[in-house]
């Protein structure tokens, strides 16, 4: 099977595996270090992993979709995923996904027809003291208004 | 203001090891405590009265007493770097402004229980602080305070940062452990305690990363001095408290442990309600923590007086309610939230959770029936105490006492048939 993970995955687990006794230990680093790769993880990915871990393929899928953080299905270039949690909800994030519902034109879940953005509502992030809060792929956007969301879709369009 | 550990520090000025040494005695307390036998160094912690600041509150160095000593296996030592129990959010802080303190605290803590491998396993939306965090490691081992024989005392102690993927149960302890082995972070049936049986088979110590940060504090001076910078009797040291919600001024404070009580927190420390409006309600610790009335905030804020009123003390996340929000809709949310993060072991948590979600949910959405109270409450009581970990006990306390407590405001939901401020 043609690799579809690069070296670089496959230097930075090296430099990883004397870390833990176990290589099994390893999963959830090579889950996250595959996906910065390919945005996603198909199957063929989670294979892979198998594959250099030693493990069944679907003992990967079955930790894999134990973790929210694991795209198992694709998702657009830029993925919105908007706090709904306490603090978040009482500093006006319910309002927020609606006005980017509105904006992006998908519901929460989705994904735009251009592939661009995917929408989600998230558990709380912890960054209640600056709610309501957002990720933006790896970053975070806090202390959010309609007005600040629409400018950072702007600069992403 | 009394004494503060922390806040002064918690800014990107900070982080730097050169500020962390000029500024914080920086491994001042590593080398203090090689000059230790490793027992001394628990004791001291055990005469701290340090508990774990990550929500149960357990005295550290008893936790750390309970590693064996003769065990010819290999020990752990992990920071619960998970901080995902809403509200809280003082760990962040801690890791991206002041990492040393942490390094430090862990190389401590490995000395003293006879660890040489460390993890923090920190959660996975924290990115940023895991890069900050592999930074401050990097230049930690460069400059001779992790890795083999450190400060030439002969004591290796080797730390990883490991990453989780978003759910909550990984911040249950050993829920954390199995996520840490590669597996679902299903938590495990206890005994045996992590302490005899943790992380890889090992003998495993899980604190929480405020409390080992605490540890470099207590070395450099003294178990006693730490102690008494509590207010209340067998809570040592200060607390950050993460203050979130309707209120004037969110933030991280810092107070002596059990120096205020929740009124003082809201009102002169967090700037009052915001708007002005009128208070509602307010959940001390976390979004498991049952819930106060705005009657009920003339208690005292740590562990043993907010026990006594029926709540807790948690990971000291305070979440300000005001009369803008419904309180309905809060805690159909709050439900919510426990049912997508049980990990589904639990027969009684996995239905109850959901089932109480879509109960909340019909009466939220002016579809209550009558008897929809008393089948919460039974519900919640069938989750209470009835489950392999503290998730079940989490979800059912808060949906108790909003439906004891608010009984008005979900009676009014049920038989106006809406909500009443949608």
């Amino acid at each position: 099977m043609a690799k579809i993970l690069s070296p670089k995955f496959y230097d930075a687990m090296k430099k990883l595996e004397p870390r833990y006794p176990t290589k099994v230990a390893l999963l959830l680093p090579a889950l996250h270090q595959a996906q910065e790769e390919t945005s996603w993880l198909p199957s063929e990915v989670l294979e892979e992993i198998g594959e250099y871990i030693g493990i069944h393929p679907a003992q990967v899928r079955e930790v894999a979709s134990f973790y929210t953080m694991y795209n198992l299905k694709p998702v657009g270039k830029y993925h919105l995923k908007i706090c709904t949690n306490v603090a978040c909800c009482l500093m006006g994030a319910e309002a927020l996904v609606e006005h980017c519902e509105k904006k992006l034109d998908i519901k929460l879940g989705e994904t735009t027809a251009d592939k661009r953005f995917t929408l989600h509502e998230e558990e709380c992030l912890g960054a209640c003291g600056t709610a309501p809060a957002m990720m933006l792929n790896d970053d975070y956007h806090e202390s959010l208004t309609p007005a600040g969301l629409d400018e950072i879709i702007r600069r992403l369009s | 203001m009394s004494e503060t550990l922390y806040v002064q520090h918690l800014n990107e000025e900070a982080r730097p090891l050169a500020y962390y040494l000029s500024k914080m005695d920086g491994y001042t307390a590593l080398k203090k405590a090689f000059t230790m036998a490793p027992d001394d160094i628990t004791a001291e912690v055990k005469k701290s009265n340090l508990r774990g600041r990550g929500g149960a509150g357990f005295p550290t160095g008893m936790k750390w007493g309970f590693i064996p000593k003769q065990s010819p296996k290999v020990k752990y030592l992990v920071c619960n770097a998970d901080e995902s129990e809403p509200g809280t959010f003082k760990d962040r802080d801690l890791m991206r402004y002041t990492p040393h303190l942490l390094i430090e605290g862990m190389v401590i803590g490995g000395f003293a229980i006879g660890s040489s491998i460390g993890y923090i396993y920190i959660r996975g939306e924290y990115t940023r602080e895991a890069k900050l965090l592999q930074i401050a490691i990097d230049e930690a081992y460069e400059k001779g305070y992790l890795g083999k024989n450190i400060l030439g005392s002969g004591f290796t102690f080797d730390l990883t940062v490991h990453r989780g993927a978003g759910a909550y149960i990984c911040g249950e302890e050993t829920g954390l452990l199995n996520s840490l082995e590669g597996k679902r972070g299903e938590p495990r049936v206890k005994p045996p305690f992590p302490a005899q049986s943790g992380a890889f088979g090992g003998p495993t110590i899980v604190n929480n990363v405020e409390t080992l940060t605490n540890v470099p504090f207590i070395i450099n001076k003294g178990g006693e001095w730490f102690a008494k910078l509590g207010k209340v009797e067998k809570s040592g040291g200060t607390r950050l408290i993460s203050i979130s919600g309707h209120v004037k001024k969110p933030g991280v404070y810092e107070i002596a442990a059990g120096a205020m009580t929740v009124r003082q927190l809201i009102y002169d420390v967090a700037g009052g309600i915001l708007n002005d409006r009128k208070l509602k309600a307010v959940i001390p610790g976390g979004s498991s923590a049952p819930v106060l009335t705005a009657d009920e905030i003339d208690v005292i804020y740590d562990i043993e007086p907010l026990a006594k009123v029926g709540t807790m003390m948690g990971s000291a996340a305070l979440m300000v309610v005001s009369e803008d929000y419904c309180v309905v809709r809060l805690i159909e949310r709050i439900t919510k939230f426990y049912a997508h993060e049980s990990c589904g072991q639990c027969t009684p948590c996995r239905e109850g959770c959901k089932w109480m979600e879509d109960v909340l949910h019909r009466i939220e959405h002016g579809h209550g029936r009558e008897e929809d109270l008393a089948l919460l409450l039974d519900i919640a009581d069938n989750i209470n105490g009835k489950t392999l970990c503290a998730l079940g006990d989490a979800a059912a306390g808060p949906v108790t006492s909003f439906v004891k407590k608010f009984k008005a405001d979900f009676e009014a939901h049920i038989r106006g048939k809406r909500c009443p401020s949608a």
